[in-house]
């Protein structure tokens, strides 16, 4: 927390004299504690994930005969599994799978929903009305059995949930960007840019799109955070990341067995923490970059 | 408001086929079908056939397709492929665990989330309004599983207070109490979610309410501060919480998958899940056009309670 502070005190008293807007969605952002904290934190488990191999102490698929089912020690900070697997170790890479799924996903169905979004947005009329009754459609589907029945058909792993995720998660981001573009292009500057025969697809891309980035961007943050909450349930249900990758959710799917749940609890309870304190932080830092891209949505 | 009405049941037809279209389109990509999941890998491959053929599994997709919508429109829903029995009944008994669930869950969700919303709102930028709002997050963001485990841990296996899943004691008593503290565990992880999202929308809704010029008003006049609260500001506020609450209750009815899962409470969350891994189609199509279905008189039903409350709004166009 004091360095949050320190942080913030230098920039918001000596850059208010001029202003860019970058600086000033910054400063807005630096206001809100909580999300620059979970910034903070969110960053430390990102690059622990992203340099697993330096902070993992041990290799987190070997399967070590001299050392199963440990409980924590010095040697195992979070003890061991049936096959003598680090828990530490597990937790970190596991988080590389967790947090890449989130981001994967939602890169994914941005493209789709900034693509439909603007195209409904944009045009109106015939094409609005085919592209939101799509939007429709697939957000009436209950969300998890739909998932789950496309996983199963395309079969568990890595690859087909991320590609599932992206694919079901679009219409929020589609409605977002639509409700953006039907503001801005009644706009002035938009008809102005019309009348002097600037081409449609350059106005999209370079005088819509700029200032729709605010929703469409924490659009994405809450996204992540539920990408990763859906990929830790269908793992947690055995449908999803396959061993012996681990990710968060298939980590915890092992407390399914009522005596590892109540003799062993830090095997399940680390890896559960991880996924609600991801997912906490990212929700803080989305809710930070709202109050900061986007005044008029301030609660 | 007719109009409106008609309006929306009419695109809601179009919508309905399309969820139905894709979901048994996809359903059937997948492979292996009900007999390959059943029956044992070695019987010879003429009585396999002679199993498809009366499932109706040797038929092109289409086909299939146009007779299960047929069955529906003829108000059938087809058998499960499991046990033969119609997929209504199978559906049917595993409602009243789901709706006794999602009650409760809903229950809890307004029982907290209203009071904590109001109070923090009044309160705007004191303790109790940043300590629950923190908490409003924690309880978006831990993942249902999560919780559901915690909870277990520490009730059921650590101080043996609640039992760790099931409808009710086998063999047991069975009465009122039996079955009240099998619901307590799963009813709390899906009720601490859905509370922190009343919760949240009741502070701002009210935080709303609050500002507006008939609350100075009332103030004004000398009303007691009790009095205008919750007369005047909480009447108003609570109108988007009761949409949410039609929007966010047919969800439940769908069924919690995850947490029916971990408590092993027999609604039709377990239910997807076994028709799922069985590869039950009916049960399925059935599940999802259900849901479909409920979530968009859920939806409709919000947008014209919202208009009725409220003179403000019209809806002109769509």
């Amino acid at each position: 927390m004091a360095t949050a502070e320190l942080t913030a005190v230098p920039e918001t008293t000596f850059r208010i004299e001029h202003t860019s807007l970058t600086r000033l969605i910054i400063r807005r952002f630096l206001r809100h504690r909580l999300a620059v904290i979970s910034t903070v934190v969110f960053m430390v488990i990102v690059f622990s994930a992203i340099f697993a191999e330096q902070v993992a102490p041990h290799d987190p698929n070997k399967i070590n005969p001299g050392a199963f089912d440990k409980a924590p020690s010095l040697q195992y900070l979070l003890g061991t599994d049936q096959v003598g697997r680090d828990n530490l170790s597990r937790v970190i890479y596991g988080g590389r799978v967790s947090l890449s799924v989130g981001v994967v996903a939602v890169g994914i169905y941005m493209i789709i929903g900034i693509t439909l979004g603007s195209l409904a947005g944009y045009y109106g009329g015939a094409v609005d009305m085919l592209i939101s009754r799509l939007i429709d459609v697939v957000l009436s589907f209950p969300n998890l059995l739909l998932i789950l029945v496309l996983v199963s058909v395309l079969g568990p792993g890595l690859r087909n949930i991320m590609l599932v995720l992206g694919l079901l998660g679009w219409p929020q981001i589609a409605r977002i960007v639509r409700a953006e573009f039907m503001h801005l292009r009644v706009q002035e500057f938009i008809v102005a840019a019309r009348v002097i025969g600037v081409p449609t697809p350059r106005i999209i891309i370079r005088h819509i799109i700029p200032n729709a980035m605010g929703p469409i961007l924490v659009g994405a943050t809450f996204g992540v955070a539920s990408a990763i909450l859906s990929e830790s349930g269908l793992s947690f249900l055995g449908l999803g990341v396959q061993p012996p990758t681990s990710s968060w959710g298939q980590m915890l799917n092992a407390a399914q067995s009522l005596s590892i749940l109540e003799s062993k609890p830090w095997l399940w309870m680390p890896p559960g923490f991880m996924i609600l304190l991801s997912v906490l932080c990212i929700n803080f830092i989305g809710d930070g970059l709202r109050d900061a891209l986007d005044p008029r949505l301030r609660r | 408001m007719l109009r409106f009405i008609l309006r929306r049941l009419l695109i809601a037809i179009p919508v309905l086929f399309g969820v139905t279209i894709v979901a048994y389109f996809i359903m059937t990509l997948a492979p292996g079908d009900a007999v390959d999941m059943l029956v044992d890998p070695g019987l010879n491959p003429e009585n396999v056939l002679l199993q498809k053929k009366a499932l109706g599994l040797d038929q092109p997709v289409y086909i299939q397709y146009i007779k299960w919508l047929n069955g529906v429109l003829h108000g059938s829903l087809g058998y499960s492929f499991g046990d033969r029995r119609p997929v209504i009944n199978r559906i049917g008994e595993r409602f009243v665990p789901t709706l006794s669930l999602a009650v409760f869950a809903l229950g809890i969700a307004f029982f907290i989330g209203i009071p904590v919303g109001v109070i923090a709102a009044v309160r705007q930028y004191s303790f109790f309004d940043y300590f629950a709002t923190f908490f409003s997050y924690l309880g978006v963001s831990l993942p249902s599983f999560f919780l559901g485990l915690l909870l277990i841990y520490f009730f059921s296996l650590k101080f043996d207070l609640l039992p760790t899943g099931g409808l009710m004691t086998i063999g047991g008593k069975n009465d009122f109490f039996d079955r009240l503290s099998h619901l307590i565990l799963p009813g709390t992880v899906l009720g601490m979610y859905n509370a922190a999202v009343v919760m949240r929308y009741t502070r701002s809704s009210m935080l709303e309410a609050i500002h507006q010029d008939y609350v100075r008003t009332a103030r004004g006049k000398g009303l007691h501060e009790r009095a205008v609260i919750f007369t005047h500001a909480l009447r108003n506020a609570l109108m988007p919480v009761i949409t949410l609450a039609g929007l966010q209750f047919p969800l439940l009815l769908g069924g919690a998958i995850i947490t029916e899962q971990i408590f092993s409470w027999p609604g039709m969350g377990k239910l997807a899940v076994e028709a799922i891994f069985n590869r039950d189609y009916p049960v399925i199509m059935g599940l999802n056009l259900m849901t479909a279905v409920m979530v968009m008189t859920g939806n409709l039903l919000a947008d014209v309670g919202y208009a009725l409350a409220d003179p403000r709004i019209r809806h002109s166009g769509g």
